[in-house]
């Protein structure tokens, strides 16, 4: 039995629109990213998200192994993406669940576009995304984190992958929603953009959306994505030190 | 630890030996010098103790996460204490995805073993309801980068992860349900079993090898020193040693006990 009471708040969202952390619905949580902390990868980025806590290594292009996976005319992308198993309230057991291996698979497809995978034939990219400590939101946020330590490695890119979620609460349609409105909101939709073009690479749903809610979460997001990337830049145009910011008035 | 599949290049190896025979390291250290420990400190994970531990360019991550349940059949009078190890293959390009290796498995006990042995987790106080319901405590040792030398440091992440793990306490009701309460409880540490680790290279010992000494070193242990100066656990990994260089690295490590548990202490 784990050693944690979930804990349902009254009020998911007030009717002046104020969140159970104090937010208004177009606020995103506060933000810090650090380019290349790990020695060994050739690219890493950690990003801090509200309580996610997210680390991000690149390894590569590099020998594949096992052979029979080489494609002639690209590079092969690998994505994992694992929660440690002190990343949850209640111990996660270690190795892969079906969650886990559906988002690297989504991570994957939401990156790949990005790669120009041509200029490496036959080689591997290998992208990890471990979740230390995880708060909603941890697919975008390893998005974020994984498209920075790709930058890091010098790998080539059309342009960075910028990701955040949005959600529905009754009649709001929120920004980056918290672990409450993760639990028991009515809609969750993570997405990823490729900025440079405005093109979406990754997008889901989860619970029922009309088609002014969608579109007005779909603009919503595009504009937190644009303002996650504007970070990403910094973050990389300061390599190894530290971009921090809180949002107030949103983003 | 030395993974075969690592390539040792021929140069590497003369360098490092070269290097030794005239009293010098490849980051300039002495023989019997750890590299510096650095803490960081940031609510990293949702485990109830945790530690980002820095040595050099090792970088772990340790968290104790707790739970309750029945103890094991043959001990019904004490805890549970697990430990695992993961080699994420974030941390080096030599570790690939997949359950944990022999390797992994190794470490991950090594450090157990010094815990254990040194008793420096009172496992008989994790007892609520003997036979019935015990806390158990899981160290998960997480390795973010490795640069040689994860036993000492996993060993002293570890440490400062429990004594500062602060737990949640439980009632039991007489209807048998279990009641999660808002007040914590802290680990006790008993001891502070501290391992450290030897490379031997051209006969010499270097504590604390890093990467490169451990791929071209002859031969490797570790050893558990506690409080009172006892070796209480060992590990000899590849290579052979004589006896008289195990006394001399039982011997290093005991003069270096003090200092180190200073540290641990103080980072708790």
């Amino acid at each position: 039995m784990p050693l944690y009471v979930e804990k349902k708040p009254e009020v998911l969202i007030t009717e002046d629109g104020v969140r159970t952390d104090g937010r208004k619905p177009y606020e995103l949580r506060p933000i810090r990213m650090t380019v290349g902390i790990l020695d060994k990868a050739d690219g890493s980025a950690f990003i801090e998200w509200g309580g996610n806590k997210i680390l991000a290594a690149v390894f590569g292009p590099r020998e594949v192994h096992p052979k029979h996976l080489v494609l002639p005319d690209k590079a092969l992308i690998r994505t994992r993406y694992n929660m440690a198993p002190f990343s949850t309230p209640e111990r996660k057991r270690p190795g892969p669940d079906r969650r886990s291996v559906e988002l690297s698979k989504v991570i994957r497809e939401a990156l790949k576009p990005a790669i120009f995978v041509e200029n490496y034939p036959g080689s591997v990219i290998d992208i990890f995304i471990e979740v230390l400590r995880s708060d909603a939101g941890t697919r975008v946020a390893g998005v974020n984190a994984a498209s920075l330590a790709l930058a890091n490695a010098g790998i080539a890119m059309r342009g960075l992958v910028a990701a955040c979620a949005v959600g529905r609460v009754g009649d709001f349609v929120v920004c980056d929603p918290n672990h409450d409105e993760d639990m028991w909101g009515d809609a969750d939709m993570p997405m990823a953009m490729l900025m440079e073009s405005e093109e979406i690479t990754l997008l889901q749903i989860d619970g029922p959306m009309t088609e002014e809610q969608f579109r007005e979460a779909l603009n919503l997001g595009r504009r937190s994505i644009r303002f996650l990337y504007e970070m990403q830049k910094e973050a990389l145009k300061r390599p190894y030190q530290v971009v921090e910011r809180s949002v107030q008035g949103g983003a | 630890m030395l993974d075969s599949e690592m390539l040792t290049h021929n140069l590497l190896r003369e360098y490092v030996r070269d290097l030794v025979s005239n009293g010098q390291r490849i980051d300039g250290r002495g023989f019997h010098e750890f590299r510096s420990i650095e803490i960081r400190n940031g609510n990293f994970t949702k485990a109830e103790g945790e530690a980002w531990l820095k040595l050099g360019n090792t970088q772990v991550l340790v968290g104790v996460k707790a739970d309750v349940g029945e103890p094991f059949l043959d001990t019904p009078d004490k805890g549970v204490l697990i430990s695992n190890t993961e080699l994420l293959p974030l941390a080096s390009p030599t570790f690939e995805p997949g359950p944990p290796n022999e390797n992994a498995i190794e470490v991950a006990r090594v450090v157990d073993r010094a815990i254990r042995s040194a008793d420096a987790v009172d496992i008989s106080s994790l007892v609520i309801i003997e036979g019935k319901l015990v806390y158990m405590l899981f160290l998960d040792m997480y390795v973010l980068d490795y640069d040689g030398n994860l036993e000492d440091a996993l060993t002293m992440a570890s440490l400062i992860a429990l004594g500062r793990a602060e737990i949640p306490e439980v009632e039991v009701k007489e209807d048998g349900e279990i009641e999660v309460k808002e007040s914590k409880w802290k680990v006790n540490l008993k001891d502070i079993p501290i391992n450290f680790t030897f490379v031997k290279i051209g006969g010499e010992l270097l504590l604390d090898p890093v990467l490169e000494e451990e791929q071209v070193s002859d031969a490797a242990i570790t050893l558990a020193i506690d409080k009172e100066g006892r070796i209480c656990s060992i590990q000899k990994k590849h290579g052979k040693f004589t006896m008289e260089e195990i006394i001399n690295a039982a011997s290093i490590a005991r003069s270096k006990w003090p200092e180190m548990a200073e540290k641990i202490k103080e980072a708790i």
